[in-house]
């Protein structure tokens, strides 16, 4: 035994977050000594980074390796979710350059914080066991707190970074609670073996208490109803670039660990956390859809929305079958392309005077900047889940496997609520297209503009090309089954 | 040239008229001419074409015919395309208006025209996806995807509360769509593929039937659209622009129609049974409220809607009596109402471009000063009441006839319905066209221009042609009507003979 303590654990399934962790240090250092001239150069480095790590899980194959006694998983839902993150938290950093040189966003510490946060979500899609699960989390969860108020002369920023804390401190303390609980039935902390006692023994009480603290920790990080009541404030008073960040890559992974956390580890109490998916689902949906109607800025606007994407995603979830995890897979690599298209025209949103960003500071936009209004609006129709949009065949797979696995009330409530939804996103496209010009912005910055194109093109043409990425998701989904 | 993809061809052929029109710069005069001219050449060969799928159609052929097939969305949902005699006819309807709407608008859409033109080409190659897919969900995106260019049509271009019809149009079929979409998925899983040729021979249980269908009926019936669900159609008509109305009216109403054909009658047999009484009622109901309503319309465009939607009762009407009769009556009521009411938008749009109001107290003696006008409005007019002769009376003959063999009351409410039609619609002509030419706005309008003409006439000579042979529609849609009015009841008697061995 003593012998195997002391041999190295097999860091090759790492390397990419190893890679990060080092170039994230470096970049501090960097950042230290060259002062605020050099940060242009530090979000180069950092986005040079994330595509260094990104092409390492490209070319790492399709086996299934386990690392540090088991608390590390690398499969291919864990490539396929971490290459989801690396595009997101990637093209964040990229759409963050244009706004630093005119808002005077000059900080290093944004891009290392931000890698700092990517190696979070990596762990956690790549975690087996439940302290790894906890690390992970709070790698992100603690750089996101920062994040969302680094610009702390700003007292909208800062509120909002201490809701954001306070409430993620909270769901930390749940979570932690959950899993101690967990912990105290089975006896275990890695996954498989927490399976392995819930299928020998009948499932007791503590057992359900345990699991739904579990997923009340892990819910509050999609911001799903009812925990949602941080994201609003946070999307809001976050700068936008943060915003942008926190919408797209946290979203993807928190969904990539809760559905790693229920199909292995709670794989045996599926009715029960089945219950709750569903719950939280429906809730987030209605929610979503009902409450951006009334909403006046656009950032706030896109925080329901995402609640409500990710009440989507989870009807994926809720099926719990390989069809239904490889419709979450599709519809995270929708939803980021999309959010991702949408700040990058928000950060386009910028007058003489500053940015704004009042929804009715798109009006007339079609007369002003026709490819903008184009695009934005294909991303628009793309949310609500339109047809021929990418949104749409989001919406399809996971609704498909809901059907598939019989929960009918959930399919039809949700459908509704993409109706209702589908209000507010048309709502956007009548003010860019039906209003008066209310005048043009400024010119934007190349990066968003490719980003906006990317992603619009992306939304339009994935009919074509859905097969080979559903092929990919199964594959992915396949780790589970 | 005979495995090219033809019919791919046709669908698509619009969207390489979008990306030509794209690369035209400025926004002069010049500019705004090349972009009419791409649009109308564009829609012009995209006519052709279909005319030469016709051509290569084979009539005495039931089944599904030059079909496609391509990999998709993995081995159950493919991209699969073909018509039969039931969509050919539609897919033909839609490339001849496409020419008539776009050169319509060539002197009342002066603004935005670049944007304006794409999204009619856009919708173009929705509408002929609709009648040309073989596959559920192809079906679907085709289906909604066209929402999104009428959306925009009506809200961009439209009349005064444009955005409030456009909203109403484009929540109102999205809710019926969706449930339909649900429906699709658990086709999709209950027989494993989403062929529609595979499925029209699927036997569904009776239970899921008559889920499936209702499901399939909400959005059928909201865009054919049926009395109660039909409000959305008077305010999307009365706001869109002359070249949205013809549209909406001529293909998009017909949507619902061909949906019922291709996919509640064939695959849910049983449950279609079981609900024809409430079709029928619906669509009785729909004849005598619309025919009613129309009567007490003052704007003309509102008349002609309501009128629409009685004329599309006799449809449902025709299609739930299931006899060859009812069928080919319903079919040939669709292509001819395609027709009538494009051109009664046009007629419309002709009076509108002038005098810009749709008041029909705002007019008045127009035959003093019109004589083309009068004329060519009185035999649309004619045709939209269902004079014999014109092509109208042939469909709402044969629904008629169709549905006296089943149901002898629908029949006579639905007679009563030719009255009521008469009545509004040659009250309209007598208040818009006859009398004394006493109002002074009216004194300097000018008669139809050669354009005008160029596009009304060759609608004219269809409606009286076919008025007196109906012939050619008919021949078409003859083999794959009667297929599935065989189909429909080997599967009632087989439904029955289940019952009897339960027994």
């Amino acid at each position: 035994m003593t012998t195997e303590l002391a041999t190295l654990p097999n860091l090759m399934p790492v390397l990419p977050e190893i890679l990060l962790a080092i170039g994230a240090m470096g970049l501090l250092m960097l950042g230290a000594f060259g002062g605020e001239k050099i940060t242009q150069a530090v979000n180069g480095l950092a986005v040079a980074l994330i595509i260094i790590s990104g092409a390492i899980i490209l070319l790492s194959g399709n086996e299934v390796i386990l690392t540090f006694n088991d608390a590390f998983i690398q499969d291919s839902f864990a490539r396929m979710m971490k290459l989801i993150v690396l595009v997101g938290s990637g093209l964040s950093l990229a759409m963050s350059v244009g706004f630093a040189r005119a808002e005077k966003f000059d900080r290093f510490e944004y891009p290392v914080l931000v890698l700092l946060a990517t190696i979070g979500m990596m762990l956690m899609l790549s975690a087996n066991d439940l302290i790894a699960v906890y690390l992970g989390l709070e790698l992100q969860s603690l750089t996101l707190y920062v994040l969302s108020s680094i610009k702390r002369d700003s007292s909208k920023a800062t509120e909002a970074g201490l809701k954001y804390f306070v409430l993620g401190a909270l769901s930390s303390g749940m979570l932690l609670y959950g899993m101690s609980l967990v912990y105290g039935f089975t006896g275990q902390t890695t996954f498989a073996g927490i399976a392995e006692t819930i299928h020998l023994e009948p499932v007791g009480l503590g057992l359900i208490f345990g699991l739904v603290f579990v997923l009340a920790g892990l819910v509050f990080k999609i911001s799903a109803v009812p925990f949602h009541m941080w994201t609003p404030d946070v999307y809001e008073g976050a700068p936008t670039p943060v915003t942008a960040f926190l919408a797209a890559a946290p979203k993807a992974a928190a969904m990539g660990l809760i559905v790693r956390v229920v199909m292995t580890a709670f794989e045996p109490m599926d009715v029960q956390w089945q219950q709750v998916i569903v719950f939280v689902s429906i809730l987030s949906m209605v929610l979503g859809a009902f409450a951006a109607i009334g909403q006046k800025n656009i950032k706030r606007l896109m925080a329901y929305s995402s609640i409500s994407h990710m009440g989507y995603a989870l009807v994926g979830l809720a099926a719990g079958s390989s069809a239904g995890i490889a419709g979450v897979i599709i519809y995270l690599i929708t939803y980021v392309a999309m959010t991702l298209g949408v700040f990058s025209a928000i950060l386009s949103m910028r007058r003489k005077d500053g940015m704004v960003e009042s929804i009715d500071d798109l009006a007339g936009l079609s007369r002003t900047d026709l490819p903008m209004a184009v695009l934005l609006g294909i991303l628009m129709f793309s949310l609500a889940g339109i047809p021929w949009m990418g949104g749409f065949l989001g919406k399809w797979f996971v609704f498909s496997a809901a059907i598939e696995a019989g929960l009918y009330p959930l399919a039809i409530i949700g459908i509704l609520a993409s109706v209702v939804g589908a209000f507010y996103y048309l709502r956007i496209v009548k003010i860019m297209f039906f209003d008066e010009p209310a005048g043009a912005f400024e010119k934007t910055s190349n990066e968003l503009r490719l980003v906006l194109i990317v992603s619009g093109l992306f939304m339009f043409t994935m009919v074509v090309y859905t097969g080979p990425i559903r092929a990919m998701a199964e594959v992915a989904a396949n780790s589970f089954f | 040239m005979s495995d090219w993809p033809l019919l791919s061809t046709v669908v698509f052929l619009p969207l390489v008229g979008v990306l030509m029109i794209l690369l035209v710069r400025g926004d002069g005069e010049i500019a705004r001419r090349n972009i009419n001219n791409v649009a109308l050449w564009t829609t012009v060969v995209t006519f052709l074409i279909s005319l030469l799928v016709l051509s290569q159609f084979d009539a005495s052929n039931p089944g599904f015919q030059m079909q496609e097939q391509a990999e998709w969305l993995g081995a159950a949902i493919s991209y699969r395309m073909g018509v039969d005699g039931i969509s050919i006819l539609f897919v033909i309807l839609t490339t001849a208006l496409m020419p008539a709407a776009i050169y319509a608008s060539r002197i009342s859409i002066t603004t935005r025209v670049k944007e304006y033109m794409i999204a009619f080409l856009v919708l173009e190659t929705m509408m002929i996806g609709v009648f040309c897919s073989l596959d559920l969900v192809l079906f679907y995106l085709f289906f909604e995807a066209g929402l999104m260019p009428m959306f925009l049509i009506i809200g961009v271009w439209g009349g005064k509360d444009r955005v409030y019809a456009s909203f109403k149009f484009f929540l109102y079929t999205l809710l019926g769509s969706v449930l339909m979409l649900l429906a699709i998925m658990a086709i999709y899983w209950e027989a494993g593929t989403t062929d529609i040729a595979v499925l029209l021979g699927h036997p569904f249980s009776k239970q899921m039937q008559i889920w499936l269908w209702l499901a399939f009926f909400a959005s059928f019936a909201v865009k054919m659209p049926m009395w109660p669900v039909h409000t959305w159609l008077p305010d999307a008509h009365v706001q869109a622009p002359t070249a949205g109305s013809v549209i909406l009216a001529g293909i998009l109403l017909k949507m619902g129609g061909y949906g019922f054909l291709r996919f509640s009658l064939p695959m849910f047999p049983l449950a279609s049974e079981m609900f024809a009484p409430f079709v029928f009622t619906l669509s009785v109901v729909a004849i005598i409220y619309a025919s009613l309503v129309a009567l007490a319309q003052q704007d003309i465009k509102k008349l002609i809607a309501y009128s629409s939607v009685a004329h599309m009762g006799y449809v449902t009407m025709g299609i739930f009596s299931v006899t060859m009769q009812g069928l080919q009556g319903g079919l040939f009521q669709m292509i001819s109402h395609g027709i009538v009411s494009g051109a009664l938008f046009l007629c419309v749009g002709v009076i509108y471009d002038r005098m810009h109001t749709r008041e029909i107290s705002a007019y008045g003696g127009l035959v003093n000063r019109m004589p083309y006008f009068a004329t060519l409005f009185m035999i649309f007019t004619m045709a939209n009441v269902g004079l014999p002769g014109t092509s109208g009376f042939i469909g709402e003959f044969l629904t008629i006839i169709g549905v006296f063999q089943v149901n002898s009351w629908v029949a006579f409410f639905a007679a009563i319905g030719v009255i009521l039609s008469a009545s509004y619609a040659l009250w309209l002509y007598r208040r818009v066209v006859l009398g004394k030419l006493e109002k002074e706005s009216l004194k300097g309008i000018l008669d139809l221009s050669r354009r005008e003409k160029s596009i009304l006439i060759p609608m004219a000579v269809l409606v009286i042609f076919f008025g007196f042979v109906p012939a050619p529609i008919q021949n078409v849609t003859a083999a794959s009507v009667s297929a599935l009015i065989n189909n429909y009841q080997a599967a009632l008697e087989a439904a029955d003979k289940v019952a009897l061995l339960a027994h």
